[in-house]
């Protein structure tokens, strides 16, 4: 019986973009519509006072680790789960062509974005 | 490659428009378009933060254009009911056990509701206090 070979199995990369997918819906989900609300919608209706929204604390802001981490996130995040949505909405919308290129051009759009923003914050340190 | 011909059943593009359910399904998987073009936005401020106070303050003045106002109103609807169908899906998530009973979908629904309002109110004291 010991020389039975034992299967090998190729594990999916599937589960770090869908990990991806979830995370950035839960923070989607919670934070998305304030943040909307707040920086599409009450600050230049001048609804609410730029008061903390001005040019010198959003710099101060982002400059600091913390604060670098917190706009990282904010703004990447979700993009990881709107393109993995769209990717497979692709598929919904009968979009055969090119699956791999599809989703090599989704995943890679939301790495190329997240890299800019990093990038961006990188240099205001 | 196989010589096995799979039959695939023909489907119109528009399959999803000619059910209510269907279309709802396809309007939440459009949000993430229009929440992709929101990152966006929020990534060029960040371009602009970084090329000093007047390209900054120019970012926050193309937010007043009319169609800025317009794309944030209808973003804001599709956020909301990305959020909304979120949170209906949650259970299916959330499997909690207590006691050796299940909790009920009920609590964790508004529990999530609960956590949404809490959150958002706390953003928008952060940003005005």
């Amino acid at each position: 019986m010991s020389d039975l070979k034992e299967k090998k199995y190729i594990r999916s990369h599937e589960p770090v973009f869908w990990g991806l997918f979830g995370a950035g819906g839960m923070l989607t989900a919670f934070l998305t519509p304030v943040m909307i609300l707040i920086t599409g919608l009450l600050i230049p209706l001048g609804i609410i006072d730029k008061g903390n929204f001005n040019y010198q604390s959003i710099h101060a802001f982002a400059s600091s680790w913390f604060g670098a981490a917190v706009i990282l996130v904010l703004v990447a995040l979700p993009l990881w789960h709107t393109l993995h949505r769209i990717f497979h909405a692709l598929h919904d919308l009968g979009i055969k062509r090119g699956r791999d290129w599809q989703q090599v051009l989704s995943y890679g759009f939301a790495f190329a974005v997240s890299v800019f923003v990093f990038t961006l914050l990188l240099q205001m340190f | 490659m196989s010589k096995r011909k799979p039959y695939t059943r023909e489907l119109p593009t528009d399959w999803w428009m000619k059910q209510l359910f269907y279309t709802k399904y396809m309007l939440r998987e459009g949000s993430s378009v229009l929440i992709t073009i929101y990152s966006l936005i929020l990534a060029w401020g960040l371009l602009r933060l970084t090329q000093g106070e007047a390209a900054f303050n120019g970012w926050i003045e193309s937010l007043q254009n009319p169609i800025a106002i317009v794309f944030h109103i209808i973003a804001l609807a599709f956020a909301l009911y990305h959020t909304i169908t979120w949170f209906s899906l949650a259970p299916k998530a959330v499997d909690l056990w207590i006691k050796g009973k299940r909790l009920d979908d009920k609590v964790i629904v508004s529990a999530h509701y609960a956590a949404f309002i809490i959150i958002s109110v706390l953003c928008l004291l952060i940003i005005t206090l």
